[in-house]
């Protein structure tokens, strides 16, 4: 068995796993149940001063038969007093000294608001705080979550603030509803974080009831943008990891946020450079318990890799991402179709027919048995066919060696650019 | 023995609960799953499977996306007896066996689908399709079954005129008449005659062509006739006993049970049935859910050469139906007042011989005789054919099997078109309700090309 153990900027906790900050870690007697459950931490509810929520909240999005491909909510931060809020962060920590307990935390962008709020929570005992600048909805319109979290030079200002106060590790949790998040990240990292977290969420209206008209979720008639999560988030939630963790600037430990509801979706955030993930839809979908398939499944892929230490994982496909300027022009790759596995659905057929470039034939073999082949020549190896195969297997993208050394754009247009000097040189 | 005279019919709630359908249609929620399972193929197998080509996928699709209506308008559009075939299609020998999934998991339960799809259609009273514009020509249909209400929906869409003339009560022939209601009820089929009668479509039922009406007449009022009128009851076995008192024609017997519990007292009673085709299956299950106390089939070849569909075979094995193979009537005995009391039995091999249909021949085992007890024989091997019809329109025909042109479905006489049972045979495919109702539209279609209609086929 592997160590699960993880050390995000010196808050540690048995496993990865942690709940985030949202309405699983709402009381002590969630977290508590969470921690008996398995969860290696928890964020709890975002501490400030107590809103009032609307009903309805949530809403999610279906896809093809399946629940929750996407969830959405206007729920606000704690609709609690501080005072009760603290007894039991105290009372939780207390029972469960080894699990990372983190107050999130968010009030109006003002210094002494920043340090009251750290003081108080520090005196009970948390292993660390999550300054809240993604919330998009609310709270945004009163100047803060998502409308500080927008502002770079605000971000790092209150960081700044809340380190001046802070003797537990800071993470800044930041808002994916800006144009370029490693601007924020490392504005943060200027003001002081110790780590970051991300993504929030995102600005979302989760549908529209196609018979009374009204938004989803709707109250009293009236809709407003919430923040969208689940699954469906997660390859914009994981790519703004990866940016974050590859770029040079940032230089902290990641919480990795968005759409993590396996196993292995996990392990994809922290070889992207995630020391640990965060999660809530997972849970809110089906319980606490959830974690418990999450650290088998990681527990035997660990052991499966031959790794001792889930810490082994992070960061290790970091490397492999880049930018398209920088990825090998003179690689190929086709798709080859296995008849013997293949269902003869179509499917590729006429997804390549009408929507990609028209090379994968229908023909008849000497039994007279229906197959499809690739014209290989023709392939650009898109995958869209492997993609819409409903059979694992029946489909290999198979590399093609050309004989050609590798290009990048890049590098093609140095080369070029060399050329044309030279060129000039000689008139 | 004093059983006979101890054998009592069922009671109406009796009745109503055996005779209810047995097979349970899909939740909401389980069509919505099973809908969302399609693979949505491109050019998909099952479409090519259905003798009237359904656009599967697309109503399947309809139905996961919440379009009920659309879904209801695919199937029926293609097939204007599709409630009844969601039920009593062969469908894994069609759609469902045609599915690509059937190595990978499970194929899709089409025929479910297809009836959730229907049974919408029916309970919300909406029509699907509407007649085309009047072109001023008059089609007679003879025959409400399924080709002959196929042919006249078709041709109603594409603005005939059109009467159907239906020997019985009531129109929709097997349909309506001759499929257990357990497996298909009666009000299905009667819906089916109802959407083709919304389109302007005249039936007149419990008039027969030949009888009631001469050929001659439909032939000088009428643009063309499609001659839709089936195959008729069970022929005699031409051995002794035959009109005892106990002994059935299984086409009228389950004629019988279609509308009310049938006056026959079967509690209790020991059937035979002669026969493995899916009508003598239809008897069995049948007389089981009358009461029967022991049902078996006699047939005088084995299992491999039976006609009934395998799920039908296996539907009469789990109703408790037993089978004697290789076992051929003799002679059926009655007692003093006439009462059917045995079957006289030969036991038969099969040679190495093949018949005309490539089937070996049953050949009786010398001094294998035996007595079989029992209450009721149910006689169901095959239908007769409507010569003498066929002959009044003065058709070509083989042994009662009209001949036409496969192409367009005419037959010698330039205004006659035929479909359905009174085509089938002689290796003409297989006599399912599917098929008839594919004919029927072929001969409309050929009707319409003919007269150079403009086919409309609306769908509301």
């Amino acid at each position: 068995m592997a160590d699960l153990g993880i050390n995000l900027a010196g808050i540690r906790s048995p496993n990865p796993f942690w709940l985030a900050s949202a309405p699983p870690t709402n009381t002590g007697y969630q977290v508590q149940r969470a921690f008996e459950a398995g969860w290696g931490g928890a964020v709890w509810k975002t501490l400030g001063d107590p809103i009032i929520n609307t009903s309805s909240r949530f809403a999610a999005v279906h896809f093809g038969g399946r629940r929750v491909a996407g969830f959405n909510n206007i729920e606000l931060i704690t609709d609690r007093p501080l005072e009760v809020n603290l007894k039991e962060i105290y009372e939780t920590k207390k029972r469960f000294p080894n699990h990372a307990v983190v107050a999130s935390l968010m009030v109006e962008p003002k210094r002494e608001k920043w340090h009251e709020i750290v003081k108080r929570v520090e005196a009970i005992g948390v292993d660390g705080l999550e300054l809240n600048f993604g919330c998009p909805h609310g709270m945004a319109e009163r100047g803060m979550g998502a409308a500080s979290g927008q502002q770079p030079d605000l971000v790092e200002m209150q960081t700044y603030w809340v380190k001046e106060a802070a003797t537990t590790p800071v993470i800044v949790k930041l808002t994916p509803n800006i144009t370029d998040i490693t601007v924020v990240a490392r504005h943060a990292v200027k003001g002081g974080a110790d780590a970051i977290s991300l993504i929030n969420t995102i600005n979302s209206l989760a549908g529209v009831d196609i018979y009374s008209w009204n938004t989803i979720p709707h109250v009293a008639g009236k809709g407003a943008h919430g923040g969208y999560c689940g699954p469906a988030v997660k390859p914009i939630a994981l790519n703004m990891v990866a940016e974050c963790a590859r770029h040079p600037e940032v230089g902290v430990p990641v919480s990795g946020i968005g759409g993590i509801s396996s196993w292995q979706d996990a392990v994809e955030f922290m070889l992207m450079g995630a020391t640990g993930v965060q999660i809530c839809t997972a849970a809110m979908h089906h319980g606490f318990r959830i974690v418990e398939e999450m650290i088998d499944g990681l527990n035997n892929y660990l052991d499966e890799m031959g790794l001792a230490s889930v810490a082994e994982l992070v960061g290790r496909s970091v490397e492999k991402y880049s930018t398209w300027g920088d990825l090998d022009l003179n690689y190929k790759v086709v798709a080859r179709i296995n008849t013997e596995t293949c269902i003869n659905c179509n499917k590729c057929h006429i997804a390549c027919e009408d929507t990609s470039h028209q090379c994968i034939e229908r023909k008849t073999n000497a039994e007279g048995k229906e197959i499809l082949v690739v014209r290989e020549e023709d392939c650009v190896g898109c995958n869209l066919c492997s993609i819409v195969c409903p059979v694992d297997g029946a489909i290999d993208m198979v590399e093609i060696d050309e004989g050609l050394a590798p290009m990048s754009w890049n590098q093609r247009q140095k080369a070029l650019a060399a050329l044309n000097e030279a060129e000039m040189g000689v008139v | 023995m004093g059983k006979a005279a101890s054998l009592t019919t069922l009671s109406a709630e009796r009745f109503a609960a055996n005779f209810a359908e047995a097979e349970p249609g899909l939740t909401v929620k389980s069509a919505v799953e099973e809908a969302n399972r399609c693979l949505y193929c491109y050019d998909a197998p099952c479409i090519k499977a259905c003798p009237t080509g359904i656009n599967i996928p697309s109503f399947i699709k309809r139905i996961a996306t919440g379009n009920l209506k659309g879904s209801a308008t695919t199937i029926m559009d293609s097939n204007p007896v599709g409630a009844s075939c969601a039920r009593v299609c062969p469908t894994e020998e069609l759609c469902e066996g045609a599915c690509v999934l059937n190595d990978a998991s499970e194929p899709i339960r089409i025929g479910l689908l297809q009836r959730y799809a229907t049974d919408w259609a029916i309970k919300s009273g909406k029509p699907l399709f509407q007649a085309g514009t009047p072109n001023g020509k008059k089609v007679a249909v003879v025959g409400g079954g399924p080709a002959g209400l196929s042919a006249a929906r078709e041709l109603a869409r594409d603005g005939f005129e059109v009467v159907v003339y239906e020997a019985r009560e009531l129109a929709g022939g097997l349909d309506t008449y001759g499929i257990v209601s357990f497996r298909l009820p009666q009000p299905i089929s009667l819906w089916e005659v109802e959407q083709v009668e919304k389109l302007g479509v005249t039936i007149k039922t419990g008039v027969k062509v030949g009888a009631d009406v001469p050929p001659s007449e439909l032939l000088e009022q009428y643009d063309a006739v499609v001659l839709a009128a089936g195959m008729g009851y069970v022929p005699k076995l031409g051995i002794e006993g035959e009109d005892l008192e106990g002994v059935y024609d299984a086409i009228r017997f389950v004629e019988a049970t279609k509308t009310a519990a049938p006056d026959v007292k079967l509690e209790g009673a020991r059937v035979a049935v002669i026969g493995a085709g899916n009508t003598a299956i239809d008897a069995a299950t049948c007389s089981v859910r009358l009461g029967a106390g022991n049902v078996k089939m006699v047939y005088r070849r084995t299992r491999e050469e039976m006609t009934a569909y395998e799920f039908e075979y296996e539907f009469a094995k789990q109703e408790g139906v037993e089978f004697s193979w290789l076992t051929a009537p003799v002679r059926i005995i009655g007692d003093k007042s006439g009462k059917v009391t045995h079957l006289e039995c030969v036991k038969m091999a099969l040679s190495p011989e093949a018949g005309r249909d490539g089937r070996r021949l049953p050949v009786p085992i010398e001094d294998s005789e035996f007595l079989l007890p029992v209450d009721a024989v149910i006689v169901a091997i095959g239908q007769t054919r409507h010569t003498g019809l066929i002959e009044a329109f003065g058709l070509e025909h083989e042994r009662g099997v009209v001949k036409i042109d496969p192409a367009t479905r005419r037959t010698s006489h330039p205004k006659v078109y035929a479909a359905g049972d009174i085509v089938f045979g002689g290796g003409q495919g297989e006599a399912m309700v599917v098929s008839a109702a594919q004919q029927g539209k072929e001969a409309a279609h050929a009707i319409s090309r003919h007269f150079s209609v403009t086919q409309q086929t609306i769908a509301i």
